[in-house]
């Protein structure tokens, strides 16, 4: 599939707000907030970047301006539900928002922010789960990977916020943050290993109508050029490096967290600050090449034709 | 609402006859003659004279090489893709828009195009590549089967059918009501032994194909071409000297 940019941005970016939303959200339905100061910039930190992602989904559009028109499929629509849930989230954000500002408790809105982040986590993974054409996006791995990417981002951000603002999130969170990123990588490697051997689970034969067991080679194209749909689904260039680009992209989103986590563990009294905000950027840029994958190396079934 | 109507008595839709296809693409081409001022209209091309133009088709049809097999010769193999016009199209059921629609009264799948955002999850949600997106209108375009053409009645009767069908040479196109199992359609299809594509993906295609007839049986052909012999004892003298002669 065509990587595009703007959704592999909205994406990332909007993950990692949601990520944050979640934690913080949690942390209210806790009552265990931080300060006011740190609380707010990471409240707008993911704001940010859940705002940049969705207006960055949107110029993907054809047509942007009926974008409102997204709203109305909810009952068949994962892209619509996620429209709908995505738009929901900034109720109890601002609630939220406006609780710290003025200094009391909102366990309700902290609750509400972190459920509806998550559904909104959710509901992007099952776009792409819920296409039967594109066999790698069927895995049943595909929403929690989303999700725990999510999750790693959005709490590395947190994190790094904290520890910048002064207040230690506790020599744990180092381990949790190496905890998740090998599980990250476990999980991503049995993903592609599943997308190596798997061949794609319907044949040219059917795709023709014709009984299996013959051997269907390709003529002649009925066009001497592109067309829409060997530009938008029948994209080679990632395939071609895919080695390379795994690699890349567990290096940026596993193992450099995880080496950034590793001293924060051990050494209590460390500031954390610059190794979580590493962390942090390290794992987003990771994210990034390895959302680029999850388009690039999906073979849609229509490539059977061509 | 893009949630699917329940099932239709009459689903319009097109058999394909793979054993009578030429492969000429009269279809896809009167397809887009038509369409272009149809109710979908303008087919848009992008750098239609320049070095490498792209538009939309709502046909491509397609040439294969199908290799032998026992008793059956290798056979080239015609194969014009369109929209299936699906029972559960999932083109519909992702649209977020309503854009996307199966008409209840008989099947036929369409985009109304004034709601269309251009996010072309439709086309991501199509295994046989039926739509195409127009990047000059930013919205996306699919086969209408000619809703414009079939119920037009200030055309003769006769022409009221789909532009692909009325164009094939070889009538290997063939329009018509599969939802009624006495329509000539469903008799052809019957009588073919006529196929859905990609049945295990369960979109449950309208339209029909009919494979290729069984060619005659490959051990009553000659294997090879015949042996050419010379029986030098029979040319005449000249020749026959000649023959020595080249021979040498």
């Amino acid at each position: 599939m065509h990587p595009a940019f703007s959704v592999i941005f909205f994406t990332t970016a909007s993950g990692a707000g949601y990520g944050l939303w979640i934690w913080l959200g949690l942390l209210a339905a806790g009552n265990a907030l931080p300060a006011r100061a740190p609380s707010l910039f990471a409240l707008g930190l993911g704001f940010v970047c859940v705002t940049a992602g969705l207006l960055s989904s949107t110029l993907h559009l054809g047509q942007p301006l009926r974008a409102w028109r997204a709203f109305s499929q909810w009952r068949s629509s994962w892209l619509s539900r996620e429209g709908i849930v995505a738009l929901l989230c900034f109720v109890p954000m601002m609630w939220l928002g406006a609780a710290i500002w003025f200094g009391y408790h909102a366990r309700i809105a902290g609750l509400a922010l972190a459920l509806l982040s998550l559904l909104t986590v959710v509901c992007t993974a099952m776009i792409y789960a819920s296409l039967k054409p594109v066999p790698a996006w069927r895995h049943p791995l595909v929403v929690p990977v989303y999700l725990l990417f999510a999750l790693f981002t959005g709490g590395l951000l947190l994190a790094a916020i904290l520890s910048l603002a002064g207040l230690s999130p506790g020599n744990m969170t180092g381990f949790a943050a190496m905890i998740v990123a090998a599980l990250l990588w476990r999980l991503k490697r049995y993903a592609w290993r599943s997308i190596d051997q798997g061949e794609l689970p319907v044949s040219r034969a059917s795709a023709l109508g014709l009984p299996a067991g013959r051997s269907i080679k390709v003529f002649e194209r009925p066009h001497t050029e592109g067309n829409y749909l060997t530009r938008e689904m029948g994209f080679v260039l990632a395939r071609k490096h895919a080695r390379k680009l795994r690699v890349i992209a567990v290096l940026l989103f596993a193992l450099v967290p995880a080496l950034c986590a590793l001293p924060v563990w051990l050494f209590v009294h460390l500031d954390a600050a610059p190794f979580f905000l590493a962390a942090a950027l390290s794992a987003l840029a990771g994210t990034f090449v390895e959302r680029w994958l999850f388009f690039a190396e999906a073979k849609h079934l229509v490539t059977l034709y061509y | 609402m893009t949630d699917l109507p329940p099932p239709s008595a009459r689903k319009l839709g097109l058999v394909i006859d793979l054993d009578t296809c030429v492969g000429c693409h009269a279809c896809a081409v009167a397809c887009k003659e038509w369409n272009s001022g149809g109710i979908s209209g303008p087919l848009t091309d992008e750098n239609p004279y320049g070095k490498d133009p792209l538009g939309v088709w709502f046909n491509r049809v397609h040439s294969y090489e199908v290799e032998a097999l026992d008793d059956q010769p290798a056979m080239t193999l015609h194969f014009p893709r369109s929209c299936l016009h699906c029972e559960t199209p999932a083109c519909v059921s992702v649209c977020p828009t309503g854009a996307s629609y199966k008409r209840a009264e008989d099947g036929i799948v369409l985009v109304d195009e004034d709601k269309c955002i251009g996010c072309k999850l439709c086309s991501w949600a199509c295994p046989y590549g039926a739509r195409e997106y127009s990047e000059v209108e930013g919205v996306m375009k699919k086969c209408t089967l000619c809703v414009d053409r079939i119920y037009n009645e200030n055309i003769p009767e006769a022409s009221r059918q789909p532009a692909c069908v009325q164009a094939c040479p070889t009538r290997a196109r063939h329009f018509g009501d599969l939802g009624d199992p006495g329509s000539a359609v469903s008799l052809l299809v019957a009588a073919r032994g006529g196929v859905d594509l990609m049945p295990e993906l369960g979109y449950t295609p309208v339209n029909q194909y009919l494979p290729p007839r069984p060619r005659r049986a490959g051990s009553s052909l000659p294997a090879s071409a015949p042996q050419e012999t010379l029986d030098e004892q029979q040319l005449p003298p000249l020749l026959r000297w000649l023959d020595r002669a080249l021979s040498r």
